[in-house]
């Protein structure tokens, strides 16, 4: 990556007041905005900022599944494709699926088959498509997060949302959700996803070094971090369906 | 790319509004939709635009670094278009490699930028045979309600226009990208015998022809593509470019601001 040649070798990643290289404190999330419906076409769409993430998820579905052969005679299928624009990184990314899409795409569809109410939309798919438009790391767990509120948009049937989260360890220090250079540089990173009113994890995810007590420590910072967004999702949601209360407001403006 | 049924009474109903100079979102035949532009979009790219042209949402995104030139130009940088029609974007775009929609679109929007010198590529030299800028533009369609190639093309010139060529492996300042022409695409769709311009999905779907035709600041025609089974007349074709020309003029300003 051409970004760490920039980087000193010492790179400090948490200062001596516990202050990040963006400002942020070991357990604070970076800012999160969600919104949902932003697209004409799909049946459900959401767009996630989180930090210099920009991603977009849109549903489409139940609808019959192709190819024929993976029809599932007692329920639907949940299809996700995870996919990068070619602009999204610093070094311009071939388009097209590579295998660490693939293995996101795989995980993310496992995930969400958890909570879709399958089995009343026999023979059928749930599409999901996430597109990573600008990405800084955490693009699965921004990526889910949007596809759990498109999903609601869409109106698929689910036992609940889907709340992603990830956490690590930088600098020897366990720290919630992080971005670029603390994912370059970090020691450890660990994406989960859970539904958040069962506490189920559905999705989980790591690679670096952690003793057990960090991984516990990771996980509470996750959970507790999760329940935040699982509220911004919910949130988004009732703004993108009260509409009625906006309406009126715009038409009092436009007619004085 | 599967094509969608459009029913027929749709079809009576969008033949019979263009035909009395109306049409289904209220526009006039030679009315285009609203167009925003939002540059630098991404952080990521050297140069970016986001282009909304009614419900059609598109992201160009334009990377460059720096690279050898072909053995043939090497006196020139290199420009490489794609573009990627992800299945987010409308129900009938399916995953898996480009599909001959894609290329077309890639290849037109590439013309446009190729043939009309808007980047000079001879300005993109660092050093002859050896060492060149090389430019890659990525047009990703977001969400599809018709006409991407006047949106995808706007997008191409408006990311171009704010991307910056990056210094720093030089040892050389950053610098903009030099962009020397604003041509401007503009297409019409022929329902049966009715011309109307900057079609949106209903029209495009029931279109027996289309013609795109880009005109450059000065009025002169830089690029045409003519699509779909159908034919035009030859005054139907010039009644097409004048057109183009004004239309292309209002859009311009909006693509340079």
């Amino acid at each position: 990556m051409e970004d760490i040649e920039h980087f000193e070798k010492e790179i400090r990643l948490v200062d001596e007041n516990g202050r990040r290289i963006d400002g942020r404190s070991l357990d604070a999330l970076r800012p999160i905005k969600i919104e949902a419906g932003v697209l004409k076409r799909a049946d459900g769409s959401a767009y996630v900022e989180w930090g210099d993430n920009r991603v977009l998820a849109a549903v489409y579905g139940p609808r019959e599944a192709h190819p024929r052969h993976l029809q599932d005679p007692t329920r639907a299928l949940v299809q996700c494709r995870y996919n990068m624009a070619p602009f999204s990184v610093s070094d311009r990314k071939r388009p097209g699926p590579d295998r660490r899409s693939v293995e996101i795409s795989k995980v993310t569809s496992e995930a969400f088959a958890n909570v879709v109410f399958r089995e009343q939309f026999p023979r059928t798919s749930v599409d999901i498509f996430i597109e990573v438009l600008q990405a800084d790391a955490g693009t699965r767990c921004a990526g889910i997060t949007a596809a759990s509120v498109a999903l609601a948009d869409a109106g698929i049937p689910m036992r609940d949302l889907i709340a992603s989260c990830a956490s690590g360890k930088i600098a020897g220090q366990i720290a919630l959700d992080l971005n670029k250079e603390e994912d370059n540089f970090g020691d450890a990173d660990c994406p989960m996803a859970v539904v958040p009113r069962t506490g189920e994890i559905v999705l989980l995810q790591m690679d670096g070094h952690l003793t057990e007590d960090e991984f516990d420590r990771a996980m509470k910072l996750s959970m507790g971090a999760t329940s935040k967004i699982y509220e911004m999702q919910k949130d988004a949601l009732r703004r993108r369906y009260a509409v009625t209360a906006l309406d009126e407001d715009d038409a009092s403006e436009v007619s004085p | 790319m599967s094509s969608e049924v459009v029913s027929e009474l749709m079809r009576e109903h969008i033949v019979k509004l263009v035909a009395s100079g109306r049409r289904a979102d209220g526009r006039g035949p030679e009315e285009t939709r609203k167009l925003t532009i939002e540059k630098n979009y991404i952080k990521t790219a050297e140069g970016s635009a986001r282009v909304r042209l009614g419900n059609t949402d598109v992201l160009v995104g334009v990377k460059i670094g720096i690279g050898e030139p072909y053995p043939d130009t090497p006196t020139s940088g290199v420009l490489t278009t794609s573009a990627e029609l992800v299945p987010l974007a409308s129900p009938t775009f399916e995953s898996g490699p480009p599909s001959p929609t894609a290329i077309e679109i890639a290849r037109v929007v590439d013309r446009g930028i190729r043939e009309t010198k808007t980047v000079d590529m001879s300005k993109l030299v660092i050093t002859p045979g050896e060492k060149v800028w090389v430019l890659f533009i990525d047009i990703h369609a977001l969400d599809y309600d018709g006409n991407l190639f006047d949106a995808a093309s706007y997008g191409t010139l408006a990311a171009l226009s704010c991307a910056t060529m990056r210094g720093a492996k030089l040892g050389v300042p950053d610098r903009p990208l030099p962009v020397d022409h604003w041509p401007i695409s503009i297409t019409a769709a022929k329902i049966r015998n009715t011309i109307v311009f900057d079609p949106a999905l209903d029209e495009e779907r029931i279109a027996d022809a289309r013609l795109t035709v880009a005109t450059d600041e000065n009025g002169d025609v830089r690029a045409m593509q003519k699509g779909l089974t159908g034919s035009f007349s030859y005054d139907e074709v010039r009644y097409v470019i004048s057109t183009a020309r004004r239309l292309g003029n209002e859009i311009r300003g909006i693509v340079r601001a």
